[in-house]
């Protein structure tokens, strides 16, 4: 089963992966972390298909992808 | 469960101060991860600019040396003429390398320098408050040309990998864009491509970013990407401009 793992510590909320995920697997989690940005996470994570495509685009490299 | 995208090891274990949404984050992890995959993170120096890509250095985990605005690429070669073993990458933006650097840039690529030359196109000082930039497109709005940018007054956007392509020496001159993920692993291969003909000791390589600045552009990380897909790559085409 296929995951992505948000390393909140370093998302800053630009939403370049939700944008980008093809299954709308990645949203705003709605809490925000030590800096004040409200991270992503995978809200629908059983819908992950493990593409990566979130993680390539993130600019801040605080997505992991496991498959 | 096998890991198949992790951060790159050259990138510190902290949060950078880059804006949210900004591409120097991007191109900074392309350029750690290319260094990563060669093996080559122990053998780099990274010479900043100055403005946001000067502040580049407090985040990643490699060499790296300041240097006056504008004359990494001066810096550059002198590094990679001391210790020619060395991997030596400059990190730069338009205010620096386009206009304040623009003799040491033409002129270390004019020798055919040794180096890699990043550059990272975000068309204003993004800095110290987003003034226009050599880059700044037509009809632009920035803090220095509140009517937008006119002929008569400014002059036209330049565009330095043609500009670049004009000289003799330089083997590898490419343009790229970091707006989504096929773009992403199309600069990611330039980035590659342009540390290759280092190694390769081919002489001066360039990769320049067209990248945003959604702060001093006024608009959402996401518009931004969507002003870099309409406004700017019309005026900067991408590709690769010379690959020998």
């Amino acid at each position: 089963m296929p995951k992505i793992v948000v390393l909140s510590e370093y998302c800053k909320g630009c939403m370049f992966c939700a944008e980008a995920c093809p299954k709308k697997v990645i949203g705003s989690s709605g809490s925000a972390n030590a800096k004040g940005y409200q991270y992503a996470a995978a809200l629908n994570p059983d819908d992950c298909i493990g593409c990566a495509i979130c993680a390539t685009v993130c600019p801040d490299a605080a997505i992991e992808v496991y498959k | 469960m096998e890991k198949i995208y992790s951060r790159p090891a050259g990138l510190k274990k902290m949060i950078n101060g880059y804006c949210p949404g900004c591409l120097h984050s991007a191109a900074g992890k392309l350029i750690m991860s290319v260094l990563e995959e060669l093996d080559l993170l122990e053998k780099t120096v990274m010479v900043d600019g100055v403005g946001c890509c000067a502040s580049n250095h407090s985040y990643i985990d490699i060499d790296a040396c300041g240097s006056p605005h504008g004359r990494p690429g001066a810096v550059a070669s002198a590094i990679k003429r001391c210790s020619p073993e060395t991997i030596v990458v400059t990190y730069q933006g338009d205010g620096d390398l386009a206009s304040i650097g623009l003799a040491e840039t033409m002129m270390a690529a004019n020798r055919g320098d040794n180096i890699s030359v990043f550059f990272i196109n975000n068309a204003n000082y993004g800095m110290t408050g987003g003034q226009m930039a050599p880059t700044t497109l037509m009809d632009m709005k920035t803090s220095t040309t509140p009517y937008g940018r006119h002929a008569d007054e400014h002059g036209y956007p330049m565009h330095m990998c043609e500009v670049l392509n004009t000289l003799t020496a330089p083997s590898y001159i490419a343009r790229v864009t970091c707006i989504d993920a096929p773009n992403m692993r199309k600069a990611r291969a330039a980035v590659k491509q342009a540390i290759q003909h280092q190694l390769d000791g081919k002489g001066f390589s360039m990769v320049e970013f067209v990248s945003n600045c959604p702060t001093n552009w006024g608009v959402s990380p996401l518009e931004s990407l969507k002003f870099i897909k309409e406004k700017m790559l019309p005026e900067f085409p991408l590709g690769e401009f010379r690959n020998r």
